[in-house]
């Protein structure tokens, strides 16, 4: 569709961009990308015929730009810009009608029934029809980038260009406005070649991405292979971390703002435990990289309170969730920064400990109650049926933690209870084994991120075996302090 | 809602040509009609289609009439009309093509320029062979395209995309420099001051249907060629980069668009005179009330220009009758506070039109 080799040029004789040479499909989505003045708005000109360049060669559908008239270049290349400068208060339709300029022919380039029908089907689609006997000076910023793209598919392009289309404009219509370009691309086959700001933006719609770094093609591959930490950091020079789109397959890129060297670095220890009538907590001065099975605030996320609530054996509520919101609101926790678990275990019997080592230092806090060990090897022959007794694991790690670090840590924490509840001899009572934990376990893994980077948290690194140590031992003396209060209580019943 | 509905009235376009075309009919009628001696409407109708069809029977008409109907208010009308439409066509087509309206055809210098030319002209006495009485109005349209050029050149090497600041603020550059070449000529010219004063003044009086026949061809062929680029008008008025996409070959179009509108000035000029503000008012007015649309911008701006100046001139020679102010000084009078209140209004009903919403 299109082909550009060995171009260069820029203005007035210096050289902008050097040597580009890449291909767009038909129907393509095709992302341009690149700090600023590395050339983007430079090479987007060249392709639609506004800048000369010095050398090389565009072709579009294998004929050379400079062969094109403008009316016949205008027939197969659209462009919407940044913004359209308006003088004067054109209506909707007088503006997207100038779409049709390029098929107009004659002396008198009389307006068709085709040129009316093309107009109407475009601003339907783009939906600006009810829009169209208004003034575009009276439009908002949004409404008129949507009468210009009208103007733009007005000329039946088979390639549109635009030139980072969504500046200015918020998020709904920046997503609103590449969903139908996305829609136009797979069901009328148009190319779309668009410059990005917006990293994440590119990643999401396009099906492949130019890089381009002072006038240079860095890469120019699928979104994925683009949108590299390393590759990002170093043409943009900026810190940024990649990760994975929430819900589709799309790679996005956050910044990294530098954190304030004076910061003092907090450290997560026993005097910020506090206990009250109905629940444990923790206040963390600063919000804590975590990741968790709570019933609030579940998966990774950062959170500054920490909270055990205790219920009673038959608690029972449809909307747990909902309930444990109301009962943090109404203890002073803000739901959305704290994560919230459940247990029916007596909280006197918490057993929490600092542990030391070269660098840095964990804090953990367990809950235990036995009443419903499971055999995880044999939890078919469970039928599913909640019984109170939960081992409520937390570990707060005065520490960096890469994102590996948490699942090992998980991990790691998850082995040293099942070592626990062995060497108890917790038994199953449906199976009668040995049981590996209960039906209702929960973790929680919290990072200050600050101090020493801890990038493993396998069972014998460092942060591994102070992990195995703490909660091992923690579980031990919990499970033993609940034990003996039923045996107290049965005792005295 | 009244306004939507007065509003839909005016945007009907045969309503706004059949408006326009009355304006203009009644201009010229009460141009011919009044003055120091009052001719009745219906002797006009009678007096000019009779010369028109050769059917005029001497018998009827009191010759004083037919002579100063035909001789002096006739052109004279004519003449003002056609000054008036040159100079509201050409500023319409500047205006669009600079994408602003404060474009005309005196901030861009072109009628300090046409207005060189023409002084030049006086100044030397000068007369070239075959072109005879041409000689001014050819000298004043070479005088501004050159200017026009010059402008434009100049804008291009202070920034390479051309914005439109950029070329108001040549002109007006230019504007001063003519002007002061002009007062220098004036300085030191002797016998022909009071000419080239009165010239620049500008007037229509007294010119006869010579001038009519100068700046005529200069009127066809100028607004003939923009009223043919009203499309690529429409499109560069958003900018010419995107008149680029839309497929309009830029270079070329603006190239004849600025040709032709100093041509249309500098025969107005020439014919007339700097006369101000109808190049700027008009199509402001004009594009106010029938939308910017230069497909009928171009043609509506002939109609009301040339009615204005009709109506101006009447006012500059009755209004302290016998003394003749210049025509220049009325369109000014009348024109500054006309603008001012059009956008004093258009603000209160974009306001207004934004609280509704």
């Amino acid at each position: 569709m299109l082909s550009v080799q060995h171009v260069s040029g820029g203005y007035s004789g210096k050289a902008v961009l050097k040597d580009i040479t890449f291909g767009v499909e038909k129907g393509e989505l095709f992302g341009i990308l690149g700090p600023n003045g590395s050339g983007k708005t430079t090479l987007l000109k060249m392709l639609s015929g506004i800048l000369p360049f010095q050398a090389g060669e565009i072709l579009i559908d294998d004929k050379r730009l400079k062969e094109y008239s403008p009316k016949q270049l205008a027939q197969k290349v659209a462009v919407l810009s940044q913004h359209s400068s308006q003088s004067f208060s054109y209506t909707v339709k007088e503006t997207v009608s100038l779409g049709r300029y390029a098929h107009q022919r004659g002396l008198f380039q009389t307006w068709s029934d085709e040129d009316e029908a093309v107009v109407q089907r475009v601003m339907q689609h783009i939906g600006v029809s009810t829009l169209q006997n208004k003034n575009i000076q009276e439009l908002s910023g949004g409404e008129k980038q949507r009468v210009f793209l009208a103007q733009a598919l007005a000329q039946e392009p088979e390639i549109l260009l635009l030139d980072e289309p969504t500046n200015h404009l918020d998020l709904s219509y920046q997503k609103e406005l590449f969903d139908l370009l996305k829609q136009w691309t797979t069901e009328n086959h148009l190319t779309v070649i668009s410059i990005f700001h917006d990293l994440n933006l590119a990643g999401l719609y396009c099906d492949r991405l130019l890089l381009l770094e002072k006038g240079v093609i860095k890469v120019n591959r699928e979104p994925n292979e683009v949108l590299r930490e390393e590759t990002i950091r170093a043409v943009y020079r900026t810190n940024i971390h990649k990760f994975p789109h929430p819900k589709v397959a799309a790679p996005q890129m956050a910044l990294l703002p530098e954190r304030q060297k004076s910061a003092q670095l907090v450290v997560i220890q026993e005097g910020m435990l506090q206990q009250a009538d109905e629940l444990i907590f923790l206040k963390s001065p600063v919000p804590l990289r975590t990741m968790s099975s709570g019933v609030i605030g579940s998966g990774t996320g950062w959170y500054q309170a920490f909270v055990n609530r205790h219920v009673d054996k038959d608690y029972n509520c449809s909307d747990f969730r909902q309930d444990m919101a109301d009962f943090l609101r109404k203890n002073g926790f803000e739901p959305s920064e704290t994560v919230g678990m459940m247990t029916a275990v007596t909280l006197e019997d918490v057993e929490y400990q600092v542990f030391e080592t070269d660098g840095f230092s964990l804090f953990a806090v367990v809950t235990a109650g036995v009443g419903n060990a499971v055999d995880a090897s044999k939890s078919e022959l469970h039928t599913f049926e909640i019984v109170p007794g939960t081992i409520n694991t937390w570990v707060f790690v005065n520490g960096d933690l890469s994102e590996e670090a948490f699942i090992q840590s998980i991990m790691t924490a998850t082995e040293a209870k099942v070592k626990a509840l062995h060497d108890l001899q917790v038994v199953d009572e449906v199976t009668g084994t040995i049981a590996t934990g209960t039906s209702t376990d929960s973790i929680l893994v919290a990072a200050t991120q600050t101090g020493m980077a801890l990038d493993f948290a396998g069972t014998i690194t460092p942060l591994g075996k102070m992990i195995s140590k703490a909660v091992y031992q923690c579980t031990i003396k919990a499970i033993q302090k609940s034990q003996k209060r039923k045996k107290a209580c049965s005792a005295i019943i | 809602m009244p306004r939507l509905s007065i509003r839909k009235f005016l945007n009907n376009k045969i309503t706004a040509y059949l408006l326009a075309g009355i304006f203009l009919l009644l201009a010229i009628l009460l141009g011919i009609a009044i003055g120091t001696v009052s001719v009745p409407i219906p002797i006009i109708i009678k007096i000019i289609t009779g010369n028109l069809f050769g059917t005029l029977r001497a018998e009827h008409i009191d010759p004083m009439y037919s002579s100063i109907v035909m001789n002096i208010r006739l052109p004279r009308v004519i003449l003002s009309g056609l000054v008036g439409a040159s100079l509201a066509i050409a500023g319409a087509a500047f205006q669009g093509l600079l994408r602003n309206p404060l474009a005309d055809p005196y901030t861009l210098g072109v009628s300090s320029g046409a207005s060189v030319g023409a002084v030049i002209t006086l100044f030397f006495n000068l007369t070239i062979p075959f072109v005879g009485a041409f000689t001014l109005p050819l000298f004043s349209i070479v005088f501004s395209f050159i200017t026009i050029f010059c402008v434009l050149m100049f804008a291009r090497k202070i920034e390479r995309s051309m914005r439109v600041e950029t070329i108001i603020l040549t002109g007006i550059i230019f504007s001063s420099f003519l002007g002061a070449m002009i007062s220098l000529m004036i300085a030191l010219t002797g016998d022909e001051l009071r000419q080239i004063i009165g010239w620049l003044l500008g007037s229509v009086s007294m010119r006869g249907w010579v001038y009519i026949k100068i700046i005529l061809p200069f009127f066809i062929i100028g607004s003939i060629i923009l009223i043919f680029n009203a499309k690529e008008l429409n499109a560069m008025s958003f900018g010419e980069e995107r008149a680029h996409h839309l497929g309009v070959n830029v270079q070329k179009r603006k190239l004849i668009v600025l040709s032709a509108g100093s041509i249309l000035t500098g025969a107005a000029v020439a014919v007339s005179g700097t006369i101000g503000f109808v190049g700027l008012v008009i199509p402001h007015l004009t594009r106010l009330i029938w939308g910017p649309d230069h497909k009928h911008l171009l043609p509506l701006s002939i109609f009301i220009g040339s009615g204005f100046l009709i109506l101006a001139d009447l006012v500059s020679r009755t209004i302290i009758s016998p003394t003749e102010l210049p025509i220049g000084v009325i369109t000014s009078l009348i024109g500054a506070p006309v603008f001012a209140v059009i956008l004093l209004q258009r603000k209160r009903i974009e306001r207004s039109g934004k609280n509704d919403a």
